[in-house]
């Protein structure tokens, strides 16, 4: 008995219980739907948050206070973000200090409420320097900037990104009109480019939402709190990506320095590179994918205790078709050959048609749930192969099972 | 029936293509003895069975129920082996064979036709009849071939494309007869093969199984009904597990 005649009995005996036979292959369909939809998922999620970091440049170092866990295991947040001062970003400036470093950006940022005449916004505050704009790869489409002399002298200036530009003086130019922030009157003197970032929905901030001001400003006027010189971050840009690691030793022994700390462990504060911040990200959704898959997986294995349970079912059903066949010379070997088979088609088919709805999901899901999602060639591929796997493992038993029936115990059978 | 002429050469491995001497009875069982263990109880059902069968015979096994005659005749048809004592099947000793082996003896020297005609429901007439052969590994088209000719022989040359639900009694046990033959076997074994059929069905049955007599194959068949074993040329009668008596049929072939 050939391959060929093999495959024909089970097909004709999965055709014979067609019912059955669907439903088994809806278990493993939609377990191998599951695991599709989710990889297509979990590798959507991926691609789109790398894209959205790398798009923030790759040379950029972001220091962060209280970084630690101090040794009294409590710390407060509030302590803990007044560890870093404009004076370690002063310090960092410095070309023989750092000649690794490009620019030096320290920022504090606030919520504050802005009015200009009627209008009235929310935005994000953020207190900086010149430098803000290099690091943070953005252009001024109106007026100028942030300069060193408005840092020093403390000035009442702001610079505005597109979108509160146009909540506060709609089509107006903005440059040189007077916006109130917390009750202080600041000079518009530039708006910012557009990132079009309006409908990111992972970045904490809308980048074409906010107003820039002299740190300075922001310390003394607007802001208030403990230290006048504590920033919240300091933003750092290596001269180019080569040199990324360089800025970053030159970054931890200059602030090792300042805070008169001796071992790196010890260290109050913490420097993150974007590849960090992106592996990071990446991270959390490499474990959201393998939960989900995870699950898929057990919906696959569910499927796969179908099979077994149908094949007991039908070899049960089927003892006395057995003992006829064992009688009429069909060898133990081709008995289990044919159950195989038939458990196999089953799988394969489950497979097939999981993938093709899998395939469906992940293009009609994105526009329901918007989420982006991607079909992954290899996992589809992967998943037909084990489904096909688990209808040949989950049918091991059974034909077995029927191979071993003595074929006067099966003819008996009534 | 002499029974001297018992193969020395038992060893030999099993050949499809080895040609059966006619000087070997088809059959020779030497104190054949079976036991079915059931638990702790210990069921004797064939107490020492001795028996020969020749070319072309036409045996019928008779005997009440637990008897014995249907261990007698699973063990003859290779379904089931003996506990002890010896069985040559076309000069080949069977006792010794495996699983596979035993399944490639019932493919090719035994015929099986069963009470319950056991035809395969989702299959048409030609299919079920063709089965044997896949099994033997016969090509497709020489399977047609050989499923036609033998369905001619018993009367259903034009029921091929049937499946046995659309077939009558009568004609579902001459489909069985058709497989029964369909591989030219040394032994034609028959259990039971009228005891579902009516009176009508009987005859046409019986009627088939005297053709392959007529043509000089070997039949054996198992029945409790008289005017069946009538018809054959030989009778054993079973009794405990035991032969009680064997004569040739005093009744006469169409009485």
């Amino acid at each position: 008995m050939n391959a060929l005649e093999t495959l024909r009995t089970g097909l004709e005996a999965i055709r014979t219980h067609r019912l059955r036979s669907g439903l088994t292959v809806l278990g493993i369909l939609i377990g191998i739907a599951a695991v599709i939809l989710t990889v297509g998922l979990g590798e959507g999620a991926q691609a789109k948050v790398s894209s959205e970091i790398s798009s923030l440049g790759t040379n950029l170092l972001t220091v962060s206070p209280g970084s630690s866990t101090s040794s009294s295991g409590i710390r407060g947040g509030f302590g803990s973000a007044s560890t870093l001062t404009i004076q370690d970003a002063d310090a960092l400036e410095s070309k023989t200090v750092a000649p690794a470093i490009a620019a030096v950006a320290p920022t504090t940022q606030s919520s504050e409420v802005l009015t200009a005449g009627n209008s009235n916004w929310t935005t994000t505050v953020v207190g900086s320097e010149a430098d803000w704009l290099q690091v943070r790869a953005r252009t001024v489409t109106e007026g100028r900037f942030l300069d060193s002399q408005d840092v020093a002298d403390h000035a009442d200036v702001v610079v505005l990104a597109p979108t509160t530009a146009e909540e506060l003086f709609g089509f107006e130019d903005p440059v040189g009109q007077t916006v109130n922030i917390a009750g202080v009157p600041m000079t518009v003197i530039g708006e910012l480019d557009s990132v079009g970032s309006g409908s990111s929905s992972s970045s904490t901030t809308d980048e074409d939402d906010e107003a820039i001001v002299p740190i300075t400003t922001a310390a003394q006027q607007l802001f208030g709190g403990t230290s006048r010189d504590s920033v919240q971050s300091i933003l750092i840009e290596a001269t180019s990506s080569t040199t990324l690691t360089a800025a970053y030793q030159e970054t931890e022994d200059e602030l090792l320095v300042m805070h008169h700390i001796t071992t790196p462990a010890d260290a109050d504060f913490t420097i993150s590179t974007q590849q960090q911040l992106l592996s990071t990200a990446t991270s959390v959704d490499k474990t959201l994918t393998v939960l989900l898959a995870g699950i898929a997986a057990i919906s696959l294995l569910v499927g796969g205790i179908g099979v077994m349970n149908i094949m007991l079912v039908s070899v049960t059903e089927r003892v006395r078709e057995i003992g006829l066949r064992k009688a009429l010379g069909a060898t133990p070997v081709l008995i289990r050959r044919q159950f195989l088979v038939e458990s196999s088609i089953l799988g394969l088919s489950g497979g097939v048609l999981g993938a093709a709805l899998g395939a469906v999901g992940t293009q009609v899901l994105p526009s329901l749930v918007s989420q982006p999602m991607s079909l992954s060639v290899a996992a589809t591929v992967g998943a037909i192969v084990i489904a096909m796997a688990v209808g040949l493992g989950f049918g091991v038993y059974p034909a077995s099972r029927a191979a071993r029936l003595a074929p006067i115990d099966a003819l008996r059978n009534e | 029936m002499t029974g001297t002429s018992r193969p020395t050469d038992d060893t030999q491995q099993f050949d499809a293509t080895a040609v059966v001497r006619v000087d070997h009875p088809v059959i020779e069982l030497e104190d054949v003895r079976k036991t079915y263990r059931t638990g702790s109880l210990a069921v004797e059902a064939l107490r020492g069975v001795s028996l020969s069968i020749g070319v072309g015979e036409y045996l019928a096994v008779m005997g009440p129920s637990g008897s014995g005659k249907s261990t007698l005749m699973h063990i003859l048809g290779c379904l089931d082996v003996p506990t002890s004592g010896r069985y040559w099947l076309a000069g080949e000793d069977v006792g010794a064979m495996d699983e596979a082996d035993l399944a490639h003896v019932r493919n090719r020297r035994v015929g099986f036709v069963f009470q319950q005609f056991n035809l395969l429901a989702s299959m048409t007439a030609q299919r079920n009849v063709e089965l044997p052969l896949m099994y033997a590994g016969v090509d497709r088209v020489e399977r047609r071939a050989l499923a036609l000719a033998a369905l001619q022989r018993v009367g259903l040359g034009d029921r091929l494309e049937h499946r046995p639900g659309e077939l009558s009694g009568g004609q579902q046990q001459r489909v069985a007869v058709a497989r029964a033959i369909v591989t030219d076997p040394d032994l034609i074994l028959a259990d039971e093969p009228t005891g579902n059929l009516d009176s009508v069905s009987t005859a046409d049955v019986l009627e088939v199984f005297d053709e392959l007599h007529a043509s000089g194959r070997t039949v054996v068949l198992i029945t409790h009904e008289r005017d069946v074993a009538g018809r054959a040329s030989r009778v054993v009668r079973m009794h405990d597990g035991m032969v009680v008596s064997e004569e040739d049929s005093v009744v006469g072939a169409r009485a």
